[in-house]
């Protein structure tokens, strides 16, 4: 399906370069000069941005989040400023933010939980889900984030991987997706129910309350020592085969949070930030809860999904400085026009950013009509933990570009050799794989009990990301494809195969197959390809019991949103089924070679 | 389209994208998003079926006022 490399030069040249202003009044930006900054920058001096745990105890992220700001002139400065669906608010100042944490930290202690063991946190955006990750970290749990619109199966499937010891969660969520996978998860010992706000304690047997556990406990807590490689985070991603991978970052990682906070986010010190990504995704986590904290700012966590006039409201009214925002919902705010816009005061943002897959320079260009500012769209993934290529402020915008790596971060264009090995590619624009120099202080540190995955992620001195891109000639990078079969919805990576198993599981069901169709709104979307066994004939009410048969399982987000049905699936010899080949069917491109292929079922 | 048939036809709409909702205990007065784990996705393709079913326009401002059953019945039969 490659077109010759030269075909697509033209790709850098369909909406002008957004020329920056130099030397503009304003907020001076944290990175003027990119060349300059590149060139100075040593992973050490930002480290040394950072405090560490007194007396030389090492480096937590917690500490680097809460305490130190709770321990000097920030502590009573707004940390988080929840956003209630109902619109009501709750403020936690970093001072407050450390004994919250401090409280649950200690609440694990009394449960017996030691370091090392695993905290999962499953709930809407709610203040205690922020309190119960940091506070986890402080207590040297691994603090998993789990998405809530996952299904019971996601769900079960990342708690056995991650032999979650201990579950936070909502009353709601618990009675509908957990429970009944408590037999099945033998290593769950704790599970804490967040009850609403003024309602009463939660009475679930096996469960325990939130707030009864946490009250009784001392705000004070210190931090043990933490060596920057101590495990911290397990975040879950998905690949073409086999199960979700946990990617597993270390207590270090937070040197990329800060400085790509600053630098691909330009945090300023009095900053209002707002990252509209949930906590259950790597964006939510990294930037929705760490970047802005260590950074000292303020930061906005809306609970309300996505809805234009509401969020255009939380713009105005929270006098949002630095927004970043994903390219689905910059599409939806695109499809309701710039009127809707024009009610509202966003006189306040400074800065816009787009991450989750590329951004389409047609909503690049829309940002300035809109909100006078371009989106500054960024490349990163799970295994990378923080922003790796990035359009910075003061630097032009080519809209439809990622734009250049990060200072600290050696990218390049590689192609696979026939022995093995790679090679960067210096022509310009022409595709190859995305792959980053290994060795950044978030880069993951393996893929949970899958060391033979983790080690095909690697050639020699290079992190190979899975990626199709290019490089232009002035070092801007530009999004192509991914080289696998994973499915990027909605800026999720959706695994075809956890899809295909739960189809699978159906009766009817004799094969799936499960490709990413494009879509204007979510990049793409999941469509599934199913094959019935013999007695089971294709008809609308069965294609919807497969549907609620899948959402059951997996949830909205996983779920197809499309089923086909069809007599039979491409295979290759070996048995796999042909994704690409059903991809190209699908949107009519050209098949490629079917030399492999084991039947042909047109 | 009177209530009736307007409520009949928003739980078909959600029935094809929600099959596995049970929508006889659905509130009418709680958001579709939460009742039946609708993602932003969903939501869409609920909106644009209703359009094609009944050929009503629905100007994306007003998504917001059929984000629960009773208020999208109430929108389809004003």
């Amino acid at each position: 399906m490659s077109e010759p490399a030269a075909g697509r030069a033209f790709l850098t040249n369909l909406y002008p370069r957004i020329v920056k202003p130099h030397g503009a009044a304003g907020v001076p930006p944290n990175l003027p000069d990119y060349q300059q900054a590149r060139s100075a920058f040593t992973w050490e001096a930002a480290r040394a941005l950072l405090d560490g745990l007194p007396g030389g105890r090492g480096l937590n992220i917690a500490h680097e989040a809460v305490d130190r700001h709770a321990l000097g002139s920030r502590a009573d400065r707004e940390a988080l400023r929840w956003i209630g669906r109902a619109g009501g608010q709750r403020i936690l100042t970093y001072r407050d933010l450390k004994a919250a944490t401090n409280r649950f930290a200690n609440a694990l202690r009394s449960l017996g939980v030691q370091e090392g063991d695993s905290v999962f946190v499953l709930a809407g955006r709610i203040p205690e889900l922020y309190i119960a990750v940091l506070g986890g970290l402080k207590a040297k749990c691994v603090v998993s984030p789990l998405f809530s619109a996952f299904g019971p199966e996601p769900l079960a499937t990342r708690l056995g991987i991650g032999e979650g010891r201990v579950l936070v969660t909502t009353e709601p969520l618990y009675r509908r997706k957990v429970a009944a996978l408590r037999p099945s998860l033998p290593k769950l010992e704790h599970v804490i129910l967040v009850a609403d706000e003024g309602d009463a304690p939660t009475e679930v047997p096996g469960t325990l309350d939130w707030r009864q556990l946490l009250e009784p406990q001392s705000p004070d807590f210190v931090i043990p020592p933490t060596a920057p490689e101590d495990r911290a985070l397990l975040h879950f991603t998905s690949g073409t085969t086999g199960r979700p991978k946990g990617a597993i970052h270390v207590h270090e990682a937070v040197v990329t949070h800060h400085i790509t906070g600053r630098y691909a986010l330009d945090l300023h010190d009095d900053d209002i930030f707002w990252c509209t990504a949930d906590p259950g995704w790597v964006t939510g986590t990294s930037y929705g809860i760490i970047a802005p904290l260590t950074n000292g700012v303020t930061s906005v966590v809306a609970e309300a999904e996505f809805d234009s006039a509401t969020w255009y409201g939380i713009l105005q009214r929270e006098r949002v400085t630095v927004w970043y925002t994903a390219p689905t919902a910059i599409r939806m705010m695109m499809k309701l026009g710039i009127d809707a816009v024009r009610g509202f005061d966003l006189s306040s943002l400074r800065f816009l950013a787009s991450v989750g897959e590329p951004l389409n320079p047609e909503a690049v260009v829309w940002g300035q009509q809109a909100f006078g500012r371009p989106f500054h769209d960024n490349w990163w993934q799970t295994e990378t933990g923080g922003i790796m290529i990035a359009n910075f402020v003061a630097m032009d915008v080519k809209p439809g570009s990622m734009g250049k790596p990060l200072p600290g971060i050696e990218a390049a264009i590689v192609q696979h050799n026939t022995d093995g090995s790679v090679t960067p590619i210096d022509q310009p624009m022409v595709e190859g794989e995305l792959a980053l120099k290994a060795g950044w202080p978030s880069m993951m540190r393996g893929y949970l009990n899958e060391e033979e995955r983790y080690r095909k992620c690697f050639i020699g001195p290079w992190y190979l990301t899975g990626d199709l891109a290019m490089c232009d000639s002035d070092g801007y990078y530009w999004f192509v494809g991914r080289a696998d079969d994973v499915i990027k919805s909605s800026g999720h990576l959706i695994g075809p195969f956890e899809v295909e198993s739960a189809l699978m599981e159906h009766p009817a069901v004799a094969e799936a197959g499960v490709i990413g169709k494009p879509d204007p709104m979510a990049g793409e979307i999941v469509k599934a390809f199913v094959a019935l066994n013999p007695g089971f004939s294709p008809s609308e009410a069965l294609r919807r019991e497969l549907l609620g048969h899948a959402r059951k399982r997996l949830g909205a987000v996983v779920a197809p949103k499309e089923i086909d049905f069809s007599p039979g699936l491409p295979r290759t010899r070996s048995g796999k089924i042909m994704r690409r080949l059903l991809k190209a069917r699908e949107f009519g491109l050209p098949e490629g070679d079917l030399s492999t292929l084991e039947s042909d079922v047109r | 389209m009177n209530e009736a048939e307007a409520k009949t036809l928003v739980l078909d709409v959600l029935s094809s994208i929600a099959p596995e909702a049970d929508l006889a205990g659905l509130r009418g007065k709680v958001a579709l998003r939460d009742e039946l784990d609708l993602d932003s996705m969903d939501f869409l393709n609920f909106i644009t079926f209703l359009h094609q079913r009944t050929g009503i326009n629905i100007p994306e401002a007003d998504y917001p006022k059929l984000s629960t059953l009773d208020s999208a019945v109430a929108y389809l039969h004003r």
